[in-house]
C-alpha cells in the first residue's frame, strides 16, 4: 500500500511517500493509524485526516482494496 | 486553479474583467507572502496532487450558488513563493457589489480553512510549519450561520 503524507507529516515521518505491506488484521482506516502511530505518533492526532484513494475518510472506513492512503494534517492556505 | 510557477493578479484580474464583460461589479483578493519585517524570507506550499484541485474548485462552485454572482475565479500559488511575491488571487462578478465582495470574503475564509494547502515558513535557516489560526476558524464560521 502507498502512504503518503502532507504539510508537517512529511517533517514528522521523514519521507512524503512510503510503501508499506498492511497485515490483513488492520481493517480499516483508523486501525491502520493506529498500526502506523506506533512508528509516527504524529498521526495519532485526531486533526489529522485520512484520504482513502483521494477520498476523505470519515471514521473508520474498511482499507480492503485500497491503493493509496493519504495522511492530511491541519491545514493552512489563503 | 493550483499555479506552480509564480502568477500575475493584475494579468489575471484583466482577464477575469474580459471574461465577465458588462457586469456591474467585480470585487478582487490579493493574498502577498508577509515578511514579517524580514524574518520570512519564503513560504514553501504543500498541496496534494488531486484533493487540493478539487477543493479549490468545490469553494469556486458553493460562492456561485451561494451568491447572486455571474463568475468567481480562485488561483492558489502551491511551491515556494517569496516574500512579498503574491500567492492567491481570488475573484468575483456579480450585478451588483455587495455579492461580489461577500463571495469574494466566502471564498478567502474557505481557502484558509479547508482547502488541502499546508504553508511552510523560511524563517532565517529555521522552516516553521504553519496551521490555520483560531480566528480563520471564527471567520469561516461566520458563513454556517447565514444560509
Amino acid at each position: 500500500m502507498r502512504l503518503t503524507f502532507f504539510g508537517r507529516l512529511r517533517d514528522a515521518v521523514g519521507a512524503s511517500e512510503l510503501q508499506r505491506e498492511v497485515p490483513t488484521e488492520v481493517a480499516d482506516s483508523e486501525a491502520l493509524r493506529a498500526w502506523l502511530g506506533g512508528a509516527f505518533p504524529e498521526l495519532i492526532d485526531p486533526k489529522v485526516r485520512i484520504a482513502l484513494d483521494d477520498v476523505v475518510a470519515s471514521g473508520a472506513v474498511p482499507i480492503s482494496g485500497v491503493r493509496e492512503v493519504a495522511f492530511l494534517p491541519p491545514v493552512s492556505g489563503g | 486553479m493550483i499555479a506552480a510557477e509564480p502568477i500575475d493578479p493584475a494579468a489575471l484580474l484583466d482577464g477575469f474583467a474580459r471574461a465577465t464583460a458588462g457586469v456591474g461589479a467585480i470585487a478582487s483578493f490579493i493574498g502577498m507572502v508577509r515578511s514579517d519585517d524580514g524574518a520570512v524570507s519564503a513560504l514553501w506550499l504543500d498541496h496534494h496532487p488531486t484533493l487540493t484541485e478539487r477543493a479549490i474548485a468545490e469553494i469556486a462552485e458553493s460562492a456561485r450558488a451561494r451568491f447572486e454572482v455571474s463568475a468567481v475565479h480562485i488561483t492558489h500559488r502551491v511551491g515556494s513563493v517569496g516574500a512579498g511575491e503574491p500567492i492567491v488571487f481570488v475573484a468575483a462578478a456579480a450585478r451588483h457589489r455587495r455579492a461580489a465582495f461577500d463571495a469574494v470574503d466566502y471564498m478567502m475564509d474557505r481557502l484558509k480553512t479547508d482547502a488541502p494547502l499546508w504553508k511552510r515558513e523560511q524563517r532565517g535557516d529555521k522552516a516553521v510549519w504553519i496551521e490555520a489560526r483560531e480566528v480563520d476558524h471564527q471567520d469561516r464560521a461566520r458563513w454556517e450561520k447565514t444560509p
